[in-house]
């Protein structure tokens, strides 16, 4: 029940930063679905099975915890870091190079030849 | 023939995902150099090779088995080779060597990520095809899309990298759904093995929880209503990176896509008629959009879409005559695309835009390329002598199978809104009025446009806005640049003339696909 609260509660206020729009709000957004999206997994392992799977060699077969949704969590929370890292980077440079770039009306002249081009 | 099953399963299934990744290391240590660059050419190559033994092992229907690390089936990530699995592996190596020998004349080879990026994408892409277990999946499309980031972004301008924004931020929604509906079919079946999941979909908790995978799928394949994103990031990056993009990414969706739905769902439920709705709009949607787009990719990209609805609508039409006209649809697309991209690609190079009202006449300098263009367009459109042809005519056997009259009619009438885009394109840039006798000059020369002050990985623009700058239009086009494009068509004229071997082929996966027992057991059984 906890946590399928939390499950909601991340996939909600995700939601809602992600389509506010805003480059930070994005990103944070994003990082909360990505929390949900991982804690649905863990659920999946069935959350009352907490002992420890292994004790001195003998399997605990009774509310052994599953490790295969740990480990599938693992490795999706290390890829939404790498990605999340480049987008903040992609941001970053785009933030950066829109205010630099249209003074000099480099990104202007671009912007307005892909524009005609869709346009016609 | 002979071919060694055993060497197969052991090592050349876990390669096919392993070896480009380890030459992508190989050619970062050394950089941008011209051995970097063979590495590039040498490993698509291989995989082809690996392909080309894969099918005439399964043609007979056999399935390869690796069970990765030993573990007992059912236990093990499997890497599995099928017929389908195989002639995937063997189309996409072979778009990769063409698209690298492209983007060589383009000069994207200057670029130090690029090779390495390319080769990792590529090991994500073929592992996508061999893998038997759906995060393993999930994990192989993230190895796939990280360097596709990359390169979305290295051409280095502000259209490339805001288009690498939003394919970045609609990848990542839809990872997240794909990982949101893992835990959903782990959660309900206890497994996430593909062939334990077979014929599954039936009890509606796993339908359920595999529809939320199968929708991320889809905002992957481009699929309406989730392709919004296409049109809006494709066009925007370097023409070589779009070809290999269109060949690859969305293919793995699509192909993900394929797998899943024949695996796990029995025909006659409710995503039948979801899919089929969901293929039709896309057929309509896609191709009423390249009719009002402007510039050469904007139309190819939005036809990606219809013909996507085109490949997925005989997933779930007329069982193993449906399946056996997706395979066939797959290899041809995937053909015919990357050709038109490529000599599109070519155009815009040379010419120094993609824009078709600045374009026209360029048959007369160029008809090597036009004739390149010509076959592959006839072809996409369904002409007779072409690939194509026969791959519509599939679809509509499918359709007529299974009664479906919605699907006949509409693979017919969007067939003509192709042959008007087409058109479109070939009277806009091909044959009709030379750009010199229009009134629209080069008013805003883009000797500096394009070169920002952090384009690093712009090489290959800089070097067409040379071109474009100094060269009058009735230059050579470089023949590396025009030949990959035409190669490709004329592998599609070669298929439409000699149908039969790869009819065949497509038969024969279609039936594994529907009946999907023997790699079901070949997953869950001993293996080899």
């Amino acid at each position: 029940m906890t946590l399928a609260i939390a499950v909601g509660f991340l996939a909600a206020v995700g939601t809602w930063l992600v389509v506010r729009g805003g480059a930070v709000r994005l990103i944070l957004g994003f990082i909360l679905l990505g929390h949900a999206a991982n804690l649905i997994i863990i659920s999946a392992g069935g959350a009352f099975r907490r002992e420890a799977p292994l004790v001195d060699g003998q399997l605990l077969a009774e509310n052994a915890a599953d490790p295969l949704p740990q480990a599938f969590v693992l490795t999706a929370i290390v890829i939404t870091f790498g990605v999340t890292v480049y987008l903040l980077s992609l941001v970053a440079r785009t933030a950066k190079q829109s205010t630099k770039v249209e003074d000099e009306s480099i990104g202007r002249i671009e912007g307005q030849a892909e524009e005609e081009g869709r346009s016609s | 023939m002979n071919i060694d099953v055993a060497f197969l399963s052991t090592w050349a299934l876990p390669l096919v995902f392993l070896g480009p990744l380890i030459a992508a290391v190989i050619t970062f240590v050394l950089g941008a150099s011209a051995v970097s660059r063979l590495i590039g050419l040498l490993v698509p190559l291989g995989v082809f090779a690996v392909s080309i033994a894969l099918v005439i092992a399964t043609m007979d229907g056999q399935v390869v088995v690796s069970q990765i690390a030993g573990w007992p089936g059912g236990v093990a990530i499997a890497f599995v080779g099928d017929l389908f699995s195989a002639l995937m592996l063997g189309v996409s190596s072979l778009l990769v060597f063409t698209s690298m020998v492209f983007s060589y004349a383009a000069g994207l080879g200057i670029d130090r990520w690029f090779v390495p990026a390319v080769l990792v994408m590529t090991g994500g892409v073929y592992g996508a095809y061999v893998t038997a277990d759906l995060f393993n999946l999930f994990v192989m499309v993230e190895v796939a899309l990280l360097p596709s980031y990359i390169l979305m972004s290295r051409r280095g301008t502000l259209t490339a990298l805001r288009a690498a924004r939003l394919y970045l931020i609609v990848n990542l929604t839809a990872s997240t759904l794909f990982l949101a509906g893992l835990g959903a079919v782990y959660g309900v079946t206890g497994t996430v093995n593909m062939a334990a999941l077979a014929g599954l979909g039936v009890l509606p908790v796993v339908g359920v929880a595999t529809g939320v995978v199968v929708i991320a799928l889809s905002l992957k394949a481009a699929l309406v209503p989730t392709h919004s994103w296409l049109p809006a990031t494709y066009p925007y990056t370097s023409p070589a990176v779009t070809a290999l993009f269109s060949g690859l990414l969305t293919k793995i969706g699509v192909y993900a896509l394929v797998r899943i739905i024949s695996l796990v769902y029995e025909p006659g439920q409710l995503v039948t008629v979801i899919v089929v709705i969901a293929c039709v709009a896309s057929m309509v949607i896609g191709v009423l959009g390249a009719l009002g787009e402007g510039t050469i990719r904007g139309v190819l990209t939005f036809h990606m879409i219809s013909q996507v609805g085109y490949i997925l609508v005989g997933v779930v039409l007329a069982g193993a005559v449906g399946l056996a006209a997706v395979v066939f649809y797959l290899i041809h697309h995937t053909i015919v695309k990357t050709s038109l991209f490529l000599t599109g690609g070519t155009v815009e190079h040379e010419e120094g835009t993609g824009i078709i009202k600045r374009l026209g006449g360029l048959a007369r300098a160029h008809p090597v390329a036009s004739l390149a263009f010509l076959l592959a367009a006839l072809s996409l459109t369904g002409i007779p002598p072409f690939s194509g042809f026969w791959a519509k005519l599939g679809v509509l056997n499918a359709a007529a199978d299974a009664g479906s009259v919605l699907v006949f009619a509409a693979a017919l009438i969007v067939s003509v809104g192709t042959l008007g885009s087409m058109l479109k394109l070939g009277s806009g840039v091909f044959w009709g009025t030379p750009k010199g006798m229009r009134e629209e000059e080069d008013e805003e020369t883009p000797s500096d446009v394009t070169v920002g002050p952090e384009t690093v990985g712009a090489t290959g623009v800089a070097i067409d806005v040379a071109t474009a700058v100094e060269a009058p239009p009735v230059t050579r086009w470089r023949p590396l640049l025009v030949i990959p494009g035409l190669a490709l068509a004329l592998i599609s004229l070669g298929i439409g003339l000699y149908p039969e071997w790869l009819l065949a082929l497509s038969d024969t996966a279609g039936q594994s696909l529907s009946e999907p027992t023997a790699y079901v057991t070949a997953v869950l059984g001993g293996g080899s």
